[in-house]
């Protein structure tokens, strides 16, 4: 069953259509072109595979897709949401400016690359290299919060953002993989529990949480919880820490003048 | 030189307005060329360039300049050729040097280029992702066998022979206790440590002194067998036997009285000031079979350490290098053309050898034509400047390169090629105590581990650019290089394509 | 640095170019040996269509040669009629062939100027094989080695026992339909659809690679292909600097057929662990064999990425790059494994996987052949 995301607006006007073997091309211009017709809300069946979906969309529609998305879901996205009742893959939200994409399931690797707005939500696990080189300016702040564990290289680069951890999962291997933060030079990463010493970057510190992040977190995951049909029951603020860069110029010493 | 009709070669001026009389100079050169009367007075006859006395002037009121005496120019007769004549006419016999070649003959490094990787396979960031250097020199078995068991599934059934463990390709050249102070072998000793990479004895043998660092020391055992007793053999990770040197290949090593203090005395086992003759060649190594002799009577005598056979770079380097890994050696370090020595007639450090980079080529490729490349490690050695040579060294097939040059540049050398007359200014090539004081070990390793610790972060940047993140991936991978202005012979001898192909 | 395959070259404009796999792959394996149509893994290349260019597409299937499955299955590909009788030539002097015959294809316009296609079912002739002293498997290397390295206009793309290989300049579905592969069945099927950066008209270039029953499919492109291809060589394999995947094919080979270890350890030493990595392993016995496996055979360490998926006819492996730079995916469901580049290729072909999941960096997911001979 679908769930209407987003705020209401004035006037739904809601369609499915059926993806089923559709040509990704074919599909995005169906797409662009319902928009255009005016609906707020878009219902994908039967996809699965299909690339570049909800790609440089700027306009507050609902899409929600049946299926498995193929690489690149909402890049350079700015405005819609886009709800995935299924996995996803590689390069969700890649370069998006605003907007929110929910993933009801995994995300692939490369997750938010370069993201400067919006909010990407994962309830489960995600891969490698995620959040790289996310960047806030002034009110544009981007968000990622994923459920389960994620690979190495995470949050790689960060210069700005927020990126959320929980860690669920029955498995036993730890929430981050290796180099987590490697190169981080900005924004603010929470993880439910502190990763060990060794898997962080040489350029991350750890920190405990402040009144703000806490208030900053609650927010977050309440929203994440709803949207992601997560059981946020267990799960307490008070376990979360902060991983924030030791520097700005993380780098300074490295050359000779 | 008094009398000998040369005009010197360089000219020494002193600002007297700037010079504040305090005799640093006089005091810090160590080849005489001040001397302070009413005032400052250089001669300029004596002076090597060294620059220990710009560096010391407190006003930098000292400049050096080339004399500018003019030459009909002469591009087949060059003023150096005039002037060895002038001193040969005026004193016989061979004309001595040191450091290495400073003869404009092709550099083949200077000739390569290094590839890169763009769209069809990233390049990585050094700066956030691992990258490995680390290096194992000795035998590696051309296969492994593993039987069932442990606690993942499989164990090992045939071990690895000794290894030596060096976290970067890198290591410091010998440099023999006698043509250098005891102080540049602390700072070498002392840096090799903290660098997790190994310095060599030379041929002088092992101070007492530096037994402690003995995992990071390889100790040579020369023609002269200066020092080599059951201890020192013992006293470090490996054995080298000294074949021949780059920078003199073919003859042997002369140290003059003069070097041959207390302390050089006794850590070589000679009366002190008598001269110190390496011969030419090991005279219990005749033929190949000798030194197979000589390498397993070595390896019985230290519990089978790794063995290393340091040869010159001479024309049939290739089929030398497959006898000596037949012979038993476990490593092959290769000196070039243009390594650096501490006393060498010129004639034969400018004129014989061939450079480390086509050894290297060659050496690599009829070793693995015959299939025995993993009998041995390959080091070159021989005018590494940079670590852009290294890079290259490596991609040609060597698994470390070593150092002589650059570590004493590091220190303070200026290659003025004057270390056979002990006078260096520095404190490196010298054993008078009021020069050999000037060098401060701790000093002199943190300048080591300084210029180390740089080339292996820029090595660490090529490898990024180059897409790999173990130096193994390098590592003989010469698909990674290509030549520029070199003649197309010497291209294939490389086995590298041209830039372009 | 000489090509060795002259004439083959000409025919088809290639130059020297070491061509970069960029690509897609889809994969899957019946553990218990149950057959499946060909169909399957063309519908799971289609939804991955767009990581090709359609210069390069390839399936190979195993156990697809029941009625000759004790005899090695040549694949030709020949330049012209000449080429066809110099290499029969060559064969009848090395191999007693049971059986030979065109390999079925379908005309179609998406695939354009065919070479001529043969295939043979033979064994090595006894006397060859006493004289040389040979284990038939190394008299079938070294006879595909020389075909294609010094008979002109030939090439042989598959050498193994009741397997195949099938590929062609092409989308992966064009060539699945111009080889007709629907109509062969097998317990183990790998495909690929290629997107090369440089001339592509040789088929003998598209994926999968083959030696004797190893098929690999691969995604990404071999940095240290230069030292890799060296080291090969002194074991007596010819590496022809067209593509990168055979030393992926030939390193298998080398080391999981003739020097007999175990698979898990052949991928250890491919995607041999970091060394921080094995300085941490607490168990001193796991850290000895991991430092020499990597102190052996550094010249085997594969870098650059890579995804690869390797059929044998003892099962199917994924194996991905130490930093995960090309993307993996394993499914499972009752005895079938999938691997594939992406997970709408499993889910075209597997709607309701038991499990899907991305394997780490440099660990191998691993199927295998219950029970088969």
């Amino acid at each position: 069953m679908a769930k209407t995301i987003t705020e209401r607006e004035p006037e739904l006007k809601s369609v499915a259509v059926d993806a089923k073997g559709v040509y990704y091309r074919d599909l995005n211009s169906r797409v662009r072109e319902l928009i255009s017709e005016g609906y707020t809300e878009i219902v994908l069946d039967g996809v699965n595979g299909q690339r570049y979906i909800g790609d440089g969309l700027t306009d507050k529609v609902n899409i929600i897709i049946n299926g498995v998305p193929g690489n690149d879901l909402g890049a350079f996205m700015d405005g819609p949401t886009i709800t995935v009742n299924e996995n996803a893959q590689d390069g969700v939200g890649n370069t998006m400016n605003s907007g929110k994409i929910v993933i009801r399931g995994h995300a692939g690797d490369v997750i938010g690359y370069a993201m400067r707005g919006g909010k990407i939500f994962v309830s489960g696990d995600v891969g490698y290299r995620i959040g790289i080189h996310m960047k806030s300016y002034k009110e544009q702040v981007p968000i990622i919060v994923a459920g389960g564990k994620a690979g190495d290289f995470f949050g790689e680069y960060m210069a700005g953002g927020v990126v959320v951890l929980l860690g669920l999962g029955e498995d036993d291997r730890p929430m981050v993989g290796r180099y987590a933060g490697t190169g981080m030079h900005g924004g603010t990463i929470y993880t439910r529990g502190e990763p060990g010493q060794h898997l962080l970057g040489q350029e991350v510190s750890v920190f405990s949480l402040e009144d703000d992040d806490k208030k900053l977190l609650e927010g977050i995951l309440a929203e994440f919880f709803e949207d992601a049909l997560v059981d946020g029951s267990g799960i307490d603020v008070n376990d979360f820490v902060k991983l924030r860069p030791s520097s700005l110029r993380p780098y300074g010493s490295k050359y000779v003048y | 030189m008094p009398g000998t009709m040369i005009p010197s070669e360089f000219v020494v001026n002193i600002d007297q307005e700037r010079c504040r009389r305090c005799k640093r100079c006089v005091l810090n050169c160590g080849f005489g060329a001040f001397e302070f009367k009413d005032r400052t007075v250089a001669d300029s006859s004596k002076c090597v360039a060294c620059h220990r006395c710009v560096v010391f002037c407190p006003e930098e009121a000292i400049t050096i300049a080339s004399n500018p005496l003019a030459f009909r120019e002469n591009p087949s007769w060059n003023v150096d050729l005039r002037k060895s004549i002038w001193r040969q006419a005026a004193t016989p016999g061979m004309i001595l040097t040191g450091m290495g070649t400073d003869l404009p003959w092709l550099n083949v490094f200077d000739h390569l280029l290094i590839d890169a990787c763009q769209v069809t396979n990233p390049s990585i960031d050094p700066l956030r992702e691992p990258m490995e250097l680390r290096t194992y020199l000795g035998r590696k078995p051309d296969r492994l066998e593993v039987e069932p068991g442990g606690n993942n599934g499989f164990r090992l059934k045939n071990k690895v022979s000794n290894n030596i463990k060096l976290e970067i390709p890198i290591m410091f050249s010998g440099m023999s206790y006698g043509s250098v102070s005891l102080n540049v072998h602390r700072a070498l000793a002392i840096a090799a440590e903290r660098l997790g990479t190994v310095m060599n004895t030379g041929e002088g043998g092992l101070h007492r002194e530096l037994y402690p660092y003995a995992d990071h020391i390889i100790v040579q055992c020369a023609s002269g067998r200066f020092g080599v007793h059951s201890e020192y053999l013992n006293a470090g990770v490996a054995v080298e036997i000294k074949i021949g040197q780059g920078a003199k290949p073919g003859i042997g090593g002369h140290l003059p009285g003069e070097k041959i203090g207390r302390e050089v005395s006794s850590t070589r086992m000679i009366p002190a000031g008598t001269d110190a003759l390496s011969p030419a060649p090991h005279h219990d190594i005749y033929s190949i079979e000798d030194l197979r002799q000589l390498i397993y009577a070595l390896k019985e005598a230290t519990g089978y350490k790794p063995i290393s056979v340091k040869i010159a770079t001479v024309h049939n380097v290739a089929a030398i290098a497959s006898g000596v890994a037949r012979a038993g050696a476990d490593i092959i370090y290769l000196d070039g053309f243009r390594g650096g020595t501490g006393a060498s007639p010129a004639v034969i450090r400018d004129h014989v050898g061939i450079p480390v980079e086509i050894a290297l080529a060659v050496v690599d490729q009829q070793l693995r034509k015959e299939g025995i490349r993993n009998l041995v490690s390959i080091i070159a050695a021989g005018g590494i400047r940079s670590s852009a040579d290294v890079a290259k060294a490596i991609a040609l097939g060597a698994d470390a390169v070593g150092i002589g040059t650059a570590a004493l540049v590091a220190m303070g050398c200026r290659i003025c090629q004057k270390c056979y007359t002990g006078n260096c200014s520095w404190g490196l090539a010298t054993q008078k105590p009021e020069l050999t004081g000037r060098l401060d070990p701790d000093w002199g390793a943190e300048r080591l581990v300084n210029l180390v610790n740089s080339w292996s972060t820029e090595l660490k940047e090529i490898l990024g650019a180059l897409g790999v993140n173990a130096v193994e991936s390098l590592r003989g991978n010469r698909e990674r290089l290509r030549s520029l202005g070199l003649d197309a012979t010497t291209t294939e001898i490389l086995d590298v394509m041209p830039a372009g192909r | 640095m000489t090509l060795e395959f002259g004439d083959l070259y000409r025919k088809w404009e290639v130059d020297g170019f070491k061509v970069p796999s960029a690509c897609g792959l889809s994969g899957f394996i019946s553990q218990d040996g149950h057959l499946t149509g060909g169909e399957v893994i063309i519908d799971s290349m289609k939804v991955i269509r767009d990581r090709g260019n359609g210069l390069g597409g390839g399936f190979a299937g195993y156990g697809i040669y029941p009625e000759h499955k004790e005899h090695y299955a040549l694949h030709i590909m020949f330049e012209d009629e000449e080429g066809k009788s110099r290499c029969e030539e060559f064969l009848e002097d090395s191999l007693e062939v049971e059986f030979s015959e065109e390999m079925p294809t379908k005309p179609i316009p998406q695939i354009q100027d065919p070479p001529i296609l043969w295939r043979y079912f033979g064994v090595p002739r006894r006397e060859k094989l006493a004289a040389d002293e040979l284990g038939s498997d190394d008299f079938m290397v070294r006879l595909v080695m020389n075909i294609n390295t010094t008979v002109p206009g030939t090439f042989v793309f598959s050498s193994g026992k009741n397997m195949g290989v099938f590929k062609a300049v092409g989308f992966a579905e064009d060539v699945g339909e111009f080889f007709k592969i629907p109509d062969y069945s097998a317990h183990t099927w790998i495909g690929h659809g290629r997107f090369p950066t440089n001339t592509p008209g040789w088929w003998g270039g598209a994926h999968p690679f083959n030696i004797l029953d190893w098929a690999v499919v691969h995604n990404g492109e071999i940095s240290s292909y230069g030292i890799n291809k060296r080291y090969l060589e002194m074991f007596g394999y010819h590496c022809t600097l067209l593509t990168d995947t055979e030393v992926m094919a030939y390193l298998f080979d080398l080391l999981v057929r003739k020097q007999g270890l175990p698979l898990s350890i052949a991928c250890k030493i491919l995607a041999a662990p970091f060394w921080d990595d094995i300085d941490e392993e607490k168990d001193q016995q796991e850290k000895e064999l991991l430092e020499s496996l990597r102190i052996t055979y550094g010249s085997a360490l594969v870098n650059g990425p890579f995804a690869v998926i390797v059929g044998h006819s003892r099962g199917m492996v994924g194996l991905n790059d130490r930093i995960k730079l090309r993307p993996l995916v394993a499914a499972c469901k009752d005895d079938l494994l999938y691997v594939s580049s992406e997970e709408s290729a499993i889910r075209e072909i597997c709607p309701r996987p038991d499990r899907v999941w991305a394997p780490p960096a440099g660990q191998p997911v691993v199927g295998e052949l219950k029970g088969a001979a």
